[in-house]
């Protein structure tokens, strides 16, 4: 048995479309890693097979030794599987408090409580208030998430899903649609994750990668093609003929 | 930077809106009893309005905090009433006891459409829930020994309420008991929406994406809620069948739901109060339109429809908020 | 065997009728993601009017029924400008109530011209007579409801198959963004197949008056039928409208017959069970 998440010979088709092929992957504890690949990769793909949104054709997530691939999603994130998605996906009618709410009081069972205010729980707001003030948005606790600037609404997406208190966390393109100017908010919070979390964050973006991860893995046609450490990949030629090189054409 | 011009609110508005929420629950109560006095003539219309609010009230749960939009709540309500009524007729006319029964109806009902309605969307989803009104429908139509078919059921005669206050021919007792049904199921939907579960609710209506990547199961969830809306949509349909000692058909039609849809928009959709406001302005328009022109009343609501569609999209609830916007701008 | 047959082709026309009305709402539906409700008042429209010059102006079937069809496909051109422009932007649920809100303006102006009691439309007296196949005779009527039938779905197939028009209507209906971006003007397109849908429900409304006869209320009273062909056919494909229509008159009819106790229970059944399974309809992809 293995603490984190190990993956094993993962396979996944649409019709004759091989989207992942024998995928084997380890995350442990307090890992960074990085899934870059060319667009059409399969990587947002293979990122909804461990989340559970899609289900393998044949192999196993296994959690802690649990094999997980037969959960549904929901039962995944209370397994401890938790993602940010590519595109914004929050509560925007909701304050910002609200959004972050919702998950603590999921994650501590206690959504299902008919009576009483949802914001009675006092050890549940300090938590609120803690996340918040981590991620610098407790001046806009009150604030409906829909008027807050797309930078700041990828801060509240990546505090919902650390209230969640995951174990593993995939961050689907956590800084795309972010202006430049704002992309250090980004990195910063990324950087600032706790240490135990295993992390596999998917990436355009070679400057964030660089920067956040250890370990990169390279996924072409839904396949592994290498896994390395960041100076390993850039110095890697067939990395570079396929994908770096392919990227400066552009 | 944009947000930072967004003022910080503090938190001290939240009291403010509670005191002024109690407020307006007292000036509703008194108007209700005030009207008691003032149109005696009318009791019968009005416990009509109240009954209604309750199924408005149900819908708004569904529709307003939950975003799912069905036409087939008279499916609900139906069953509540007819239950309700056989239930007086052939085992016991106790109007809680029917209440019960009513509501019972009404959640079981909801339960198990509710498995195939909670997986569609869309056109899908206004299809099944019409779909499931209609059997019923034709199911009652079809059981005329049971449920009089399309004479309605006839020959309940409740006991008095409590064993003290019997239902009388001018409908006071019946005002007042589906007033008192109403407060009743007002205060409950008040404290369930402002729950951890009524947070969940509005949190599948927001994104239902993001509340499965939260773990939360949205199917079951959507479930219990409209079995909720179901046992509130029954007891409706119950306090209907008791204070008219008549079940109709009608009970379960599609104009129910389609009217009671547009009751909701029309006060504004996921504030409870929307449901009040939506159907006594409907039901007064419908009542005063008819009896000047009992042909053309569907002139006057297929205007004031296309009014709030088009002017107040938030419904008549959501004017004083616009009105302020556009007078601050202005200045 | 003859109740059989009787049920064969009291279906069968009874599925004509629906298909021809409906088909113009699948199309509204699958292009401009509409739900509108509305859709059973061009038949009334068109009903009505048929009504109104055969039994009031004295004009003959014949020439009544394409002008009874254009006026239809007119009034829907207005409409289109003046309501659906904006309905398109809508949420579901303002298009729901937009919809019905139309659809009592529409009654409420029939009921005020024509009043509320059946509008019958004078039919040449060869239509009530009855036609021998050699083997059985069927009424005339329903003959040639489904001749017309065939010939509508011949001609819409030529109309989408083989023609400019058509190719430009199945890109906008497959992906609208992508035909926009390939210059097609999908705002043309769509009031044209509006209007075209609405001229063909007014022909299914006319034509069908013997079994959905034509009254103020029939475009809420039928509201739901047009509804569940489009529903279960799957919202955009007129070959899953044609396959519904067909497939739930002859249920429909066929229940009436055996069991007339359960009216159109079967009816619902059938397309409860068919959404469960198939939830975007037999032939949708939306």
């Amino acid at each position: 048995m293995t603490a984190g998440l190990e993956i094993r010979n993962l396979y996944k088709s649409f019709g004759g479309l091989k989207v992942a092929q024998d995928i084997n992957l380890d995350l442990k504890s307090g890992d960074r890693k990085a899934l870059i690949g060319p667009n059409g990769a399969g990587k947002t793909t293979f990122a909804n097979l461990i989340t559970g949104i899609l289900h393998p054709d044949s192999g196993s997530v296994r959690l802690n030794g649990v094999d997980i691939s037969g959960f549904k999603e929901s039962k995944r994130v209370k397994a401890g599987v938790a993602k940010t998605f590519q595109i914004t996906t929050l509560f925007k009618s909701m304050t910002v408090r609200e959004n972050i709410r919702l998950p603590i009081l999921e994650r501590e069972g206690k959504s299902q409580h008919w009576f009483g205010r949802a914001e009675r729980f006092s050890a549940i707001e300090a938590e609120i208030s803690k996340i918040l003030a981590q991620f610098n948005l407790l001046k806009f606790e009150e604030t409906p998430v829909r008027d807050l600037a797309y930078g700041q609404q990828r801060l509240v997406e990546l505090a919902l899903t650390l209230a969640l208190k995951p174990r593993i966390l995939i961050l689907d393109e956590p800084a795309a649609g972010v202006p430049s100017a704002d992309s250090h908010m980004i990195t910063d919070a990324l950087e600032r994750l706790p240490d135990d979390l295993s992390v596999l964050i998917i990436e355009h973006d070679m400057k964030l990668v660089f920067k956040v991860a250890s370990k990169i893995v390279v996924l072409v046609n839904g396949a592994i093609l290498t896994e390395g450490t960041p100076e390993d990949i850039s110095q890697n030629q067939q990395v570079r003929d396929l994908y770096l090189g392919a990227q400066h054409e552009h | 930077m944009e947000a930072d011009i967004i003022r910080h609110k503090p938190a001290k508005r939240l009291g403010g809106i509670f005191s002024r929420r109690i407020l307006l629950d007292i000036c509703l109560i008194s108007a209700a009893i005030a009207f008691f006095f003032i149109f005696p003539n009318n009791l019968g219309f009005m416990t009509r309005v109240l009954v209604m609010i309750i199924m408005v009230l149900s819908l708004d749960l569904v529709l307003g905090y939950a975003g799912v939009a069905t036409l087939g709540h008279a499916a609900l309500f139906g069953s509540g009433a007819y239950a309700a009524g056989i239930f007086a007729v052939y085992i016991s006319a106790n109007p809680l006891l029917g209440l019960v029964v009513g509501a019972l109806a009404g959640a079981i009902i909801a339960f198990f459409s509710g498995l195939i309605l909670m997986r569609a969307t869309g056109l899908t989803l206004l299809m099944l829930s019409i779909a499931v009104a209609q059997v019923l429908f034709e199911l009652v139509n079809s059981e005329r020994d049971l449920t009089g078919g399309s004479d309605g059921l006839l020959g309940i005669d409740m006991d008095p309420v409590l064993g003290l206050y019997a239902f009388d021919f001018y409908g006071k007792t019946g005002y007042w008991y589906a007033l008192a049904v109403l407060v009743v199921v007002f205060i409950l939907l008040r404290v369930f929406v402002a729950s951890p579960f009524g947070l969940v609710a509005r949190g599948i209506h927001a994104s239902p994406e993001r509340m499965r990547a939260i773990g939360t199961p949205v199917y079951w969830r959507l479930i219990t809620i409209y079995t909720l809306a179901g046992g509130i949509a029954g007891i409706g349909g119950a306090v209907s069948a008791q204070v008219t000692e008549l079940v109709s058909l009608e009970s379960l039609g599609f104009n129910l739901s389609a009217e009671a849809m547009i009751m909701l928009i029309l006060g504004g959709i996921g504030r409870l109060y929307g449901a009040i406001f939506g159907t006594v302005i409907f039901m007064t328009v419908h009542h005063f339109a008819a009896s000047v022109d009992p042909f053309n009343w569907l002139f006057v609501i297929g205007i004031l429809v296309l009014l709030v569609v088009y002017v107040v999209p938030e419904g008549v609830l959501g004017l004083p908020e616009k009105l302020r916007k556009h007078l601050g701008m202005a200045k | 065997m003859s109740v059989f047959f009787g049920i064969l082709v009291d279906g069968v026309s009874y599925g004509m009728i629906l298909f021809m009305i409906s088909v113009g709402l699948t199309i509204t539906m699958g292009l401009m993601r509409v739900i509108n409700l509305a859709h059973g008042s061009f038949a009334l429209i068109g009903g009505a009017t048929a009504h109104w010059l055969t039994s009031e102006m004295g004009v003959g079937y014949y020439a009544a029924v394409p002008l009874a069809v254009l006026a239809t496909m007119m009034v829907a051109m207005v409409l289109e400008k003046v309501f659906y422009r904006k309905i398109y932007q809508f949420t579901e649920l303002q298009q729901v109530l937009a919809t019905i809100g139309i659809t009592f303006l529409c009654i409420a102006t029939v009921n005020y011209l024509l009043g509320s009691t059946i509008l019958p439309i004078k039919i040449p007296e060869v239509f009530t007579e009855s036609i021998s196949l050699g083997f059985r005779s069927m009424p005339v009527h329903r003959l040639v409801v489904i001749v017309m039938g065939l010939v509508v779905v011949v001609a819409l197939f030529l109309l989408l198959e083989r023609t400019n028009f058509g190719i430009q209507l199945r890109a906008a209906v497959d992906n609208r963004t992508m035909a926009d971006a390939l210059g097609i003007d999908t705002v043309r397109i769509f009031a044209l197949s509006f209007s075209l849908g609405a001229g063909l429900a007014a022909f299914g409304g006319i034509l069908g008056a013997e079994l959905l006869p034509v009254e103020a209320y029939y475009p809420l009273r039928y509201m739901v039928l047009f509804l569940v062909v489009v529903a279960v056919g799957g919202m955009g494909s007129i070959a899953g409208s044609f396959l519904a229509a067909i497939g739930l008159g002859i249920i429909d009819t066929a229940a009436r017959y055996i069991v007339p106790e359960y009216g159109t229970i079967f009816f619902f059944v059938v397309m409860m069970l068919v959404l469960a399974l198939r939830p975007r309809g037999l032939l949708g992809r939306i």
